[in-house]
């Protein structure tokens, strides 16, 4: 895990700036608003535990994820898509592997977004924030090999690739319309679903369709609908049709407002499309029926720098993912056959 | 007409932000080429050819890139300090991080910046990642120097490079280092062979 090449090392070493707030962050999470006074795993009041359908693929870390918006604030959740947070809104996920490794924190300020994250000390006893490079060169995993902490910019290169940087705290995330196919999703019923959100009071404008009918993929089929979710998540939060690569034309990000056409369009943005890179003798996005000359497939499953999708955050290809993925581009053959 | 040279190091090439104040388009521009001839960009991305007095820009190919036709061989292997290796046109170099080549950055749509936008260059002088999110940008590229240009001066560049005229010239991808120095196991897989973990 974690063998970075020196000169990449580099490229991460040098950053975009953050966002300027009124007050500089916390040195501790246990500052953060997070944990209740002097705790260091008993939740504050008012901080809820939730659990999007989709997860974000992370080499396997086991996650967890809370949200804390100031009292008596909601979510302006008129848009399905673009749910607009009041200020003073935090989030945090925690990753472990075999101990608590780090826990990152979006908060939104006056002047916007800000991205932190807190490095858990080797004994679980402190988590002090990381700087703003990150930490390339990663901390030591109880099992061997090491896990890298990222730099705000990295923070940035994801959660500002559309036009909502709460990536996994959605209308589709936490439909109560969980979808079981999805990879790696936990069991949603112990976590907040948008009827929650509704009963607690914190959201507003919350469109009564999604209610009456929760959210989900407008597929076809169920494996189509774990995999369009599950590229929604992973890949749609910078390959989409708003966001700074909207000119590369391929759009994985699923839009609730549209239903099927929004399947339509991600099809119709990789299937039989050529890809701006080829790889290895693959062409196209997506082949049907030919997981091997699909190029979204191959870099799904490459981990060098040059090649690997996504380009950040993981070491190791997500194999229940790539399993999935390559039984739905079979399917699209059978699909297309008379 | 090509040479062979080595280097101890990695460029770095000076890139200054110089004072600019608020500029009109065509002033603008004139500053973009300013900072693209002093900043030192047409070392690598504009090919060069040998003229009587050594090799000078190739003005037919003003900042394409590293010429889609020209084969390029694997580089000598190096010895004692010597660290990097270029070709004749110095749109390909050679080192530790494998083979990079001098992206083409006039603006046809297929093969240069044309589909980027001016948010997209600035992202990527600022974090040394393709388009700002993509894979890293390779030496000798000094997008660290470069990437310390005011907001001002990185959209001055961008907008001059727009003016150049598109040239069609697909770029190689860059070559990994040789087996046993990549930075990670190359995992690509095989279908059929993909197993459900964790």
């Amino acid at each position: 895990m974690a063998r970075s090449h020196p000169f990449i090392l580099a490229a991460v070493m040098v950053l975009a700036p953050t966002v300027q707030a009124s007050r500089p962050l916390p040195e501790h999470l246990r500052d953060t608003g997070l944990y209740a006074p002097g705790a260091s795993d008993e939740l504050a009041a008012g901080v809820l535990p939730f659990s999007p359908q989709y997860p974000l693929w992370s080499d396997g870390a086991a996650k967890r994820r809370w949200i804390r918006l100031p009292p008596g604030t909601r979510i302006d959740a008129r848009d399905p898509d673009r749910w607009v947070f009041p200020v003073g809104t935090r989030l945090w996920k925690e990753f472990s592997l075999g101990r608590r490794l780090e826990t990152r924190m979006l908060e939104r300020t006056r002047e916007g977004w800000r991205f932190a994250t807190y490095v858990w000390t080797d004994d679980g006893a402190d988590a002090v924030l990381a700087p703003p490079e990150g930490v390339p060169g990663g901390v030591p995993v109880p099992a061997g090999g090491r896990w890298s902490i990222p730099g705000t910019a990295d923070c940035r290169a994801c959660h500002e690739g559309q036009a909502n940087p709460v990536l996994g705290f959605t209308a589709l995330q936490l439909s109560s319309d969980r979808d079981p196919g999805a990879p790696h999703a936990r069991d949603g019923h112990a976590y907040l679903h948008l009827e929650d959100l509704l009963a607690r009071g914190l959201v507003r404008g919350l469109p009564a369709s999604l209610i009456a009918t929760p959210p989900r993929v407008a597929s076809s089929s169920a494996e189509e609908r774990a995999a369009l979710g599950y590229l929604h998540a992973n890949c749609g939060i910078c390959h989409n049709r708003q966001g700074p690569l909207s000119g590369l034309g391929l759009d994985l990000l699923q839009d609730l407002a549209e239903g099927p056409a929004s399947v339509a369009r991600t099809r119709g943005s990789a299937l039989a499309v050529r890809a701006l890179r080829p790889i290895g003798g693959a062409e196209v996005r997506l082949e049907p029926g030919k997981p091997e000359h699909s190029v979204l497939f191959r870099r799904m499953g490459a981990r060098d720098a040059l090649d690997q999708m996504p380009p950040l955050g993981t070491e190791k290809p997500d194999r229940e993912a790539l399993a999935l993925v390559e039984r739905w581009i079979h399917s699209l053959a059978d699909r297309r056959t008379p | 007409m090509t040479f062979k040279t080595t280097l101890l190091a990695a460029l770095s090439m000076p890139c200054l932000a110089l004072a600019a104040s608020a500029t009109p388009p065509g002033a603008q521009v004139k500053r973009g080429e300013y900072l693209v001839s002093f900043g030192g960009c047409h070392d690598c991305h504009t090919p060069k050819k040998m003229g009587p007095k050594g090799p000078e820009l190739d003005t037919e190919r003003l900042l394409s890139g590293h010429p889609e036709q020209m084969a390029v061989t694997p580089a000598p292997a190096l010895q004692g300090p010597w660290l990097a290796a270029t070709v004749g046109t110095m749109t390909a170099w050679s080192g530790p991080w494998g083979i990079s080549y001098a992206a083409n950055l006039t603006p046809d749509r297929e093969t240069g910046l044309g589909a980027w936008t001016e948010q997209n260059f600035v992202d990527t002088m600022r974090t040394g990642r393709h388009m700002g999110r993509g894979r890293p940008i390779l030496p000798p590229m000094p997008w660290q120097m470069v990437g310390k240009l005011t907001d001002q001066d990185l959209r001055a560049v961008f907008a001059y490079l727009r003016t150049l005229p598109a040239v069609k010239n697909r770029v190689a991808q860059p070559t990994p280092p040789a087996a046993g120095t990549a930075p990670t196991a190359n995992a690509t897989p095989t279908p059929g062979a993909a197993a459900p973990a964790n």
